[in-house]
């Protein structure tokens, strides 16, 4: 099976540069402005995109994403809406990867076969999922695999040698590498020790590996990228959609640009980047 | 429900930290290798006679165990039905059932080398036991509590500040435990390296239900000793309430295969099931929240939904993964109480026993008050008085004089 993300990825890998992945919340700040912006995120660099499922307790998530997801849900915003949005972008778009992140009880509630049958028919392609571990594979990973849609597990600093080959081992697509111990929003990620982790993950795996977590600046996503197959931003879009709201936290006018030029920007800082040696 | 019964109900959980369906891992992976040095920690202090050893000279000395086994004379007479004893867990050094735990969880941060130890709390008794052990073990403390708790609980704010705890009120979400609990989850990923998570009831992912279970079942066990002392046999029936579950399973996973002993839990049903609640069993459904699989209150959509109590201890939406089993199995009935139903109990039982009990334990009195007369008087009932009133009283003061509500 190859999804859109095996084929981005094989492109990327051809141009010889890395991928800007653009984390951004489902339904942010309501579901009409929130396609429109995932509509200007390819248009603007982006390679990948990430879409957050909004949940109540994000318990890995830092207050611009815990607000992005509250903003999300007090509009109305369901697992249900978000399968929805997707199926809207990929009228105008089918090459884009789409990769829903979040939380697994939504997607428990609304029950796995059933959400995995909608998800792949609304042209999502994989599935990153904070709460699911391996220990817990048989709960969505493996069923998701079945279904044709890659599980993107997180690796993060503290999984070490030993742990790293249960972690890769239901992995498809590329592998998150969480660039801090921490949440989102937090800490800025150091490139060096980047650098450093991934060369790590890549003794014991042939998929690309892309870096998140910390990544605010075009410098940053230019110095992690080199590092990387890829550098993911969220939180520093998030703060700009959120800075371009209007007092009662509707979107305003200038909403779409401001996370369509930052995006810009990023992609610019990811482009300078030389691949990162195999 | 059609559930297999099993041989036993005390042998979970399975390896995985199963019980039935319910439990489980479900953590971001920063925690996981941690997650799985602290079982390995606490499988091998448990066969290490000298952590026992340890534990028991604290738990005599330090905490003032056992914990007396009392026969409420009055409140028997006043309900003209079943003997009625309450297990003195008020009476413990910091005023609740929740130091057995914090004991027991400490000395495992001690063997594991950890110097930082964060904590959740809804009351603040958790929190006192947490800042408490911390004091006297010279670690450092971090309390986490919702900002509607730190306001209502405020006693046990200045004791924890007192003893050189950090508090840190909680203003996301719904300012309350959950809160709380997801700010910790988060210090917790952030500082994995240095910190110890001592969570104070029957959740999380495993090993905590277990762990927490194991530490709380001396609440049970003595309770079998001491009525074995006094009446010749085992209780009748068990009574406890239930915020995440952990006093209730210290009583009754000891008692969980004697057949003849039947168990009630108390949830906190706020101002009715129909309204605003913390009754999981009653009013929720399984989901994943906290580590954890188990009933949770959540809408269509698998958002958790916003609990209420009057008692800021059962103020969570979700209750310990082996109560959801014990449930489904059909070992527990689980009853609720209302804020008024719990607060007429604190009242009778303050007068009648001279014992003013906190708010969380009169959920289980106020539910004593409706079983009890239905029972003949040899019918033995035993209730958890998990804690001691002195932090409520402001709050119930006020809200006797028609001040607030
Ligand atoms: C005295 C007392 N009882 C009961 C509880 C509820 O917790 P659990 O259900 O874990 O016993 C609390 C929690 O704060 C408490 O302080």
């Amino acid at each position: 099976m190859t999804t859109r993300i095996d084929t981005r990825f094989a492109e990327l890998k051809k141009a010889g540069r890395s991928a800007f992945v653009t984390f951004v919340m489902a339904g942010d700040p309501d579901p009409a402005t929130s396609l429109e912006i995932i509509k200007a995120l390819p248009k603007s660099g982006a390679d990948v995109i990430e879409l957050g499922m909004p949940f109540t307790d994000p318990m890995a998530d830092g207050p611009s994403i815990q607000a992005a997801g509250l903003r999300a849900l007090k509009v109305g915003m369901t697992l249900r809406k978000t399968l929805d949005l997707v199926r809207d972008f990929r009228r105008d778009d089918n090459a884009t990867p789409i990769v829903l992140m979040g939380y697994y009880n939504p997607i428990y509630i609304y029950g796995v076969d059933k959400f995995l049958v909608d998800a792949k028919a609304a042209g999502i392609d994989g599935l990153i999922i904070v709460d699911l571990p391996p220990e817990e594979d048989d709960e969505l990973c493996l069923p998701a695999m079945k279904a044709g849609l890659n599980f993107i597990r997180l690796a993060t600093p503290t999984t070490d040698d030993k742990r790293l080959p249960a972690v890769l081992a239901n992995t498809s697509g590329f592998v998150y590498y969480v660039a801090i111990t921490g949440i989102t929003g937090a800490a800025a990620a150091d490139a060096t020790a980047v650098s450093g982790a991934v060369a790590r993950i890549k003794r014991h795996t042939k998929l690309p590996v892309c870096v998140g977590f910390g990544i605010r600046t075009p410098e940053n996503a230019q110095a992690i990228a080199s590092h990387a197959n890829g550098a993911v931003v969220g939180t520093a879009l998030i703060d700009a959609l959120k800075n371009s709201l209007d007092a009662g936290g509707r979107a305003t006018a200038k909403t779409v640009n401001a996370v369509a030029e930052l995006t810009a920007a990023l992609a610019q800082g990811v482009k300078g980047a030389k691949q990162a040696a195999e | 429900m059609n559930i297999a019964k099993p041989n036993s109900y005390r042998s979970g959980p399975d390896e995985r930290g199963h019980f039935g369906i319910f439990g489980g891992r479900f953590v971001a992976e920063t925690l996981m290798p941690l997650i799985l040095d602290l079982e390995k920690a606490y499988t091998a202090a448990k066969a290490d006679p000298a952590f026992q050893a340890e534990m028991n000279g604290y738990l005599k000395n330090y905490v003032g165990r056992p914990s007396p086994l009392y026969f409420a004379e009055r409140l028997t007479e006043h309900l003209g039905g079943a003997k009625i004893y309450l297990k003195r867990e008020e009476l413990n050094h910091t005023g609740s059932h929740k130091v057995n735990n914090v004991l027991g969880q400490i000395m495992l941060a001690r063997r594991m080398g950890k110097k930082r130890i964060i904590a959740e709390t809804g009351a603040g008794q958790h929190g006192v036991a947490t800042a408490t052990l911390c004091a006297r073990f010279g670690l450092e403390c971090v309390v986490y509590m919702g900002a509607v708790d730190v306001e209502r609980q405020q006693p046990n704010v200045i004791r924890m500040e007192m003893l050189g705890a950090t508090v840190h009120p909680v203003r996301s979400g719904t300012r309350t435990l959950k809160d709380a609990m997801n700010e910790a989850l988060r210090d917790w990923v952030t500082n994995v390296h240095n910190t110890f998570y001592c969570i104070g009831t029957v959740a999380g992912p495993h090993p905590y239900p277990t762990l927490v279970r194991d530490f709380q079942s001396i609440i049970g066990n003595e309770t079998k000793v001491q009525m074995q002392e006094v009446e010749g046999r085992l209780p009748d029936s068990l009574v406890a309430c239930i915020g995440g579950g952990s006093n209730a399973m210290g009583l009754f996973h000891p008692f969980l295969d004697d057949s003849t002993v039947e168990i009630f839990g108390v949830e906190a049903a706020g101002h009715g099931l129909t309204q605003l609640h913390a009754a999981s069993i009653a009013g929720g459904r399984p989901g994943v929240l906290h580590g954890n699989r188990t009933y949770l209150l959540m809408d269509a959509d698998g958002q958790i939904q916003d609990a209420h109590s009057i008692s800021a201890g059962l103020d969570y939406p979700g209750i310990g993964p082996e109560h959801s089993w014990l449930h489904e199995i059909g070992r527990v009935n689980y009853l609720s109480a209302t804020d008024d139903e719990a607060l007429a109990a604190f009242q009778l039982l303050s007068k009648l026993e001279g014992i003013i009990p906190a708010l969380e334990p009169a959920h289980a009195i106020a539910k004593v008050m409706e079983l009890a007369p239905k029972r003949p008087r040899d019918h033995l009932m035993v209730v958890n008085l998990s804690g001691r009133g002195d932090k409520d009283v402001p709050q119930v003061g006020d809200i006797l004089k028609g001040k607030t509500k």
